[in-house]
């Protein structure tokens, strides 16, 4: 059963992610990667996971996925991408390459047996208890001050969404209210001046 | 624990080099953002398979942290791409060469 777990799971994340790839359109390379996403959180219920698999499903299949496709909307860039021609010289065959190295030596290193290491003391993940209590013990004694720096990340990219989306008028397109205003002569304000004068 | 920890990473490891395959493939800035969103969870699925090798909670809380990061993450990059985008129509990341002198 584990098995037949893995292997459904597994197969869907790699097509999804073949999808994500090869895809022509971003709105069906988003979908793509909304099956990666959900077949990566059932291999986290797989390993006992449970918190984080929910996570997963409402944070990265729900709402970044969601952002991703309204942002593609949002552009009005779902259309097929021309894909013939290269501008780097056999870019792809040296990327294909570069990645199968990578991948070479990362199995490598998933046959050594490096990662056995000391097992943990304070935070046992076989313990009894459910597996959001102990991620929440780890999280608020070990590792408070990470999760209190997550907040002020949180505010700063807030923050600097805001800024980056905003119009200004520095940003090299004028807004409607600018090109409205400019070919009219004196500010009204000036006008209204002179008309009480 | 019947599925033994390297198959899973094995899996990881295929879903971080087709990610990183099409980040350095892709011309479209939206999908290559989501080939990193797909190399961030190969990487939180090895995380998961370390945390249940090495018996430690340590490994699941990491993925939080990379979870929250990932978030912050596409919210900034996308307003950068849609800023981008305002500017000139058509934005491949070949267009967008200004710091290539």
């Amino acid at each position: 059963m584990d098995w037949f777990v893995f292997v459904v799971s597994g197969v869907a994340a790699l097509v999804g992610a073949l999808g994500v790839v090869l895809a022509r359109n971003p709105v069906h390379s988003a979908l793509m990667l909304v099956l990666t996403l959900f077949s990566v959180a059932v291999l986290f219920v797989a390993q006992e996971a449970h918190f984080l698999a929910a996570v997963q499903v409402i944070v990265y299949a729900g709402a970044v996925v969601v952002l991703f496709l309204f942002v593609i909307m949002f552009l009005g860039v779902d259309h097929e991408e021309e894909i013939g021609k290269e501008k780097l010289i056999a870019q792809r065959p040296m990327a294909f390459v570069v990645t199968m190295l990578v991948l070479l030596q990362v199995m490598l290193l998933a046959r050594t047996r490096w990662a056995t290491g000391a097992s943990s003391v304070t935070g046992v993940a076989s313990d009894p208890g459910t597996n959001i209590e102990k991620i929440a013990n780890a999280l608020f004694t070990r590792y408070l001050l990470a999760f209190e720096a997550t907040s002020v990340l949180l505010v700063i990219a807030v923050v600097g969404t805001v800024v980056l989306a905003r119009r200004t008028p520095m940003s090299g397109i004028r807004s409607v209210q600018e090109v409205d205003d400019t070919p009219a002569g004196p500010a009204p304000t000036e006008a209204a001046a002179e008309a009480g004068q | 624990m019947s599925v033994p920890g390297p198959w899973y990473l094995a899996l990881a490891a295929m879903l971080f080099t087709i990610g990183a395959f099409g980040l350095l493939v892709r011309r479209n800035v939206l999908v290559m953002f989501m080939c990193v969103e797909l190399m961030l969870n190969a990487v939180n699925l090895t995380f998961v398979t370390y945390a249940r090798m090495l018996d430690d909670i340590g490994g699941q809380v990491v993925v939080f942290f990379v979870l929250v990061v990932a978030a912050a993450e596409v919210v900034v990059g996308l307003a950068i791409i849609v800023a981008i985008f305002r500017s000139r129509a058509e934005a491949t990341a070949d267009d967008i060469s200004l710091l290539s002198g």
